[in-house]
């Protein structure tokens, strides 16, 4: 494809301030346009989702004084699936002492997402990161601390620092009761609305003026009493998340979903890069066919754990046989390909990285378990070197995690070989973890639609094709407490005048009346295949051609096989009971309604690009190593996609990046 | 993995919504397997039930990987099952028998009303922290992270106190229904901090009111609540906010 074949969007629309990279936030924040506190008071934003990026914006634009209404899928704003995240939450303090700077996370994030991020976002987000854990600290947050009393760290994978911040292995869940905390206080106060087990289902346009259409509020349903309901707003920001339950198995939690994001798109606005999935190297394998999901195990593992499979295949064989175990293969019979292929990163290569690796070993028949379909993380190494007790400390609650799942115990001394001692390994494999690609969003987070906003995983912008360990966290905090709170406001700033909405107009009458066509429909399906057996008949589909290795056939494939999919659901679905009330099976079908919507999305983007890059792996592109091949001649942009009606192919639009600060080169994690 | 096959019988508490009178009903030779996880166990069955057309049971869950506090589920009596330190999705049919018939309940307590089945309203959880769990500072103006050292022993003793997932299992536990092992893990947790220190006094007294206001019994000392926490969750944190408690009122 070239460029003068696809719809090239105007430089203008991203909004990059002018100036050098370090000084374009600053610049921006200088001058950009402001509200009064008067004003504030007279002005409502909506905030969609509660989790960090959701929560912290709520509760940042409460304390800044404007009126927030709130709104979660979860019983409290405190379930959002951002507390699962384990690792930690990077920063560029430096406080180790080890070289870095804001420069350096900038660089190593955009590096780490193969140059395919937009560059002044990226610099932002490093420039925040800092701010991110003085404010945290503020809140109470009990990061791990030294014992001379100052912030401890780790390191991760795709940096050669320490820069990462966190709590045991349960970072998510306290930055996330932290920003939980604040908006509690503004709950309190009055300044937020918490709606609590509501889904958003569409979101409401209103023209104005001058016949542009702006982001009014949006129609959520109550899901206890199975009510829609009506809520209007100056602007509405989504903080819902990602899709990688387009694949029914993925780490992500059971509710997450992409609808709401899917709802924006189908009004107008763009989906950016919808071909980028980060799959993480390290989850539990699949162990049957009535697996719900798959459990993460943190990256913070990979500091001391060693990938490895066995150097023999006959090795593997017994092994998927179940004829011996991983603690009776001795070192030199062991293959550390990840230490083998990658000397200068070694086990803290990045997650697209690792990912592959693997894969590449399993597809050899080099497999550990009985379905082939798994490596080992061995912490045989580190347990010699550092004793039990320590490397207890660091990850006992991941190890018994891990045992309660598959009953085998990490830690446990297994076998002495000519007086090495091994202990058992944990058995692992790449499962969808996280979504890079988003709704498309400008430098000040607002979507290709005015007044509607995206912010935290559910944008695109910061990750480029991958994203890097420890950076999610700071992403969505760094969209929720410096970035939207200041960019909102030069779009709200000429609002002041705008008088509430009622939610009679015929607007909002329009939208709910087509919500509840769509939720009757479903239920007059009436056919006979239950929600979850096509949600995992989806699934496999994604998997199989639109995961970890992809081509142009076998997207073709994937396209026509959503295309069934789509015949399948809207004739043969079947929903139990009605549709007052509560009823689990209409909420779930009304996403997988979208999931299908989102798996077609994917595999249009994924067929579109020809080059293999972070973690879209197109197997037609890759070096003769079997390193990923991009193609900064034909496709150094970010891919939109506009939605052009039901059954229609979307079309694409594309936004060039432009690159000042950094030299686009070939990863090298090699050297 | 398929000559694992066992079969348990489910006794499950169904009730249609808030309002109507609930009733146990029994489901036999339920199929799963010793790898598959209890809620997935549920799936199994709720898979079943809509494959016959009837509605499925409705209960709690989200995360299933025993953080987001989300599931709940008394089993066999026991909040969380019989597991201890874990959740109800990290509960797996490993720990049950062949043949064995499992009583699945709802949590029971005054302040968390159930909704449909098993699903319960545990929003009084959120008004007590609405009341004053949180530092009262705005978004922008902290100073250093590193300009605010803490002792390792009090960060990690904070820590342990802040790994409470809000699930409520506590109440559950409790005889007297008292939340208090939920309460006193947040005031231990910015009891033990710096940061905590400036409005303890005013923390403690709100977030005490609160709860009694809601409806939660006190305290006995039977320690139900911590023996049965997913998280471990400490009974003197209990001792400690006690301790505020009286020390705040005092200075009332």
């Amino acid at each position: 494809m070239t460029l003068d074949k696809v719809k090239v969007m105007n430089p203008a629309d991203s909004k990059i301030p002018e100036g050098p990279i370090a000084e374009k936030w600053t610049n921006y924040k200088a001058h950009q346009k402001l509200v009064n506190p008067a004003n504030k008071r007279k002005l409502d934003v909506i905030v969609v989702g509660t989790g960090l990026a959701g929560a912290s914006a709520a509760s940042t634009l409460a304390e800044l004084g404007f009126n927030v209404l709130n709104f979660c899928i979860q019983d409290s704003p405190r379930r959002a699936h951002s507390i699962a995240a384990q690792g930690g939450i990077n920063a560029a303090k430096n406080y180790q002492n080890d070289g870095d700077s804001v420069y350096r996370l900038f660089y190593d994030t955009v590096k780490g997402g193969d140059y395919r991020a937009r560059e002044a976002n990226v610099y932002r987000l490093a420039e925040v990161s800092n701010n991110i854990i003085d404010q945290c600290v503020a809140q109470g947050v009990p990061f791990a601390r030294e014992y001379g009393g100052l912030l401890a760290n780790r390191s991760f994978g795709g940096a050669q620092v320490s820069r990462t911040f966190y709590a045991k292995g349960q970072t998510g869940q306290q930055l996330l009761l932290g920003a939980y905390s604040s908006l509690n206080r503004q709950i309190h106060l009055g300044k937020v609305k918490s709606f609590n087990r509501y889904e958003m289902h569409d979101v409401v346009l209103i023209k104005d003026k001058d016949g542009v259409p702006r982001a009014r509020g949006i129609v959520a349903k109550n899901l206890v009493t199975g009510e829609f309901e009506r809520f209007a707003a100056h602007a509405v920001v989504i903080a819902t998340g990602g899709y990688g339950n387009t694949y029914f198995l993925s780490t992500n939690a059971m509710g997450c979903n992409v609808s709401a994001a899917m709802a924006c798109y189908r009004k107008g606005a763009y989906f950016a890069n919808p071909a980028y999935v980060q799959i993480h190297p390290t989850c539990i394998p699949v162990h049957g066919d009535k697996q719900s999901k798959l459990t993460l195990m943190s990256e913070s593992l990979r500091n001391d754990g060693r990938i490895w499979v066995p150097k023999d295949i006959e090795d593997a064989k017994k092994l998927q046989r179940g004829e011996i175990k991983g603690s009776d293969i001795p070192e030199d019979k062991r293959d550390y390909y990840l230490e083998r292929r990658y000397p200068a990163f070694g086990n803290l290569v990045p997650r697209d990285v690792a990912s592959r690796a693997a894969k590449e070993r399993c597809d050899k028949g080099y497999g550990v378990n009985n379905t082939g379909l798994a490596v080992f993380l061995d912490f045989s190494e580190a347990i010699n070197r550092l004793g039990i007790d320590v490397v207890r400390q660091r990850y006992g609650n991941l190890f018994d995690m891990y045992e309660e799942i598959t009953d085998v115990n990490p830690g446990e001394l297994a076998k002495e070989i000519d007086g090495v001692k091994y202990y058992n390994p944990m058995m692992i494999f790449p499962a969808i973890h996280y979504t890079m690609g988003g709704i498309w969003v400008d430098y000040e987070l607002q979507t290709s639609i005015k007044g509607l906003f995206a912010i935290g995983e559910c944008n695109f912008s910061d990750h480029g094709a991958n994203r890097l360990g420890a950076s999610a966290l700071m992403q969505g905090l760094a969209d929720g407490y410096f970035v939207l709170p200041y960019t909102i406001q030069n779009y709200l700033s000429d609002q002041i005048s705008v008088p509430r909405f009622s939610t009679d107009l015929p607007e909002f009458e329009e939208t709910e009346r087509k919500c509840r066509e769509v939720q009757d429909k479903l239920m007059n399906i009436k056919g006979k295949r239950s929600v979850d057996s096509i949600h995992k008949e989806l699934g496999h589909i994604m998997w199989e051609y639109v995961g970890m290795g992809r081509t142009a056939e076998g997207l073709k494939t994937a396209i026509q096989k959503l295309d069934e999919i789509r015949k399948v659901f809207d004739t043969d679905l079947f929903i139990p009971g009605d549709k007052e009330g509560m009823n689990i099976e209409l909420d779930k079908a009304f996403r997988l309604n979208d999931f299908i919507t989102m798996g077609k999305l994917m595999a249009y983007d994924a067929l579109a690009r020809n080059e293999s890059c972070g973690g879209h792996f197109r197997e037609e592109y890759q070096t003769e190593e079997g390193e990923a091949k991009r193609d900064d001649e034909h496709y150094f942009y970010v891919s939109c996609w506009e939605y052009q009606g039901a059954g229609k192919a979307p079309e694409q639009i594309i936004e060039p990046l432009h690159y000042e600060a950094i030299k686009v080169q070939t990863r090298n994690y090699k050297s | 993995m398929e000559e694992n096959i066992m079969k348990v019988n489910l006794r499950v508490w169904r009730q249609a919504n808030a309002k109507a009178k609930g009733g146990f009903v029994t489901y036999n030779d339920v199929e799963t397997t010793p790898d598959t996880s209890f809620l997935e166990t549920l799936d199994i069955l709720n898979e079943t039930l809509v494959e016959e057309g009837q509605e499925p049971i409705v209960f709690d869950h989200d995360c299933r990987e025993g953080i987001c506090g989300m599931c709940s589920l008394y089993i066999n009596g026991h909040p969380h099952g019989p597991a201890t330190g874990a959740t109800t999705c990290q509960l797996y049919m490993r720990r049950f028998q062949n043949g064995e018939t499992i009583t699945v309940e709802p949590w029971r307590s005054a302040a968390f009303p159930v909704i449909k089945d098993l699903m319960v309203d545990r929003n009084a959880f959120d008004k007590i922290q609405q009341a004053g769990g949180y530092v009262s500072f705005n978004c922008g103006g902290a100073q250093d992270a590193n300009d605010l050292p803490i002792s390792k022993v009090n960060a990690d003793e904070a820590m342990d106190s802040a790994s409470c997932i809000g699930c409520g299992a506590c109440v559950a536990a409790c005889k007297n229904g008292s939340a208090m092992l939920f309460v006193s893990a947040k005031i231990s947790q910015l009891a033990l901090l710096p940061q905590g220190e400036v409005e303890k006094d005013r923390r403690v007294r709100a977030m005490v009111a609160k709860m009694d206001e809601l409806g939660f019994g006190n305290c006995t000392n039977t320690g139900a609540c911590s023996a049965e926490c997913p998280k471990n969750i400490k009974l003197y944190n209990i001792g400690r906010m006690n301790r505020q408690f009286i020390a705040a009122k005092c200075k009332e």
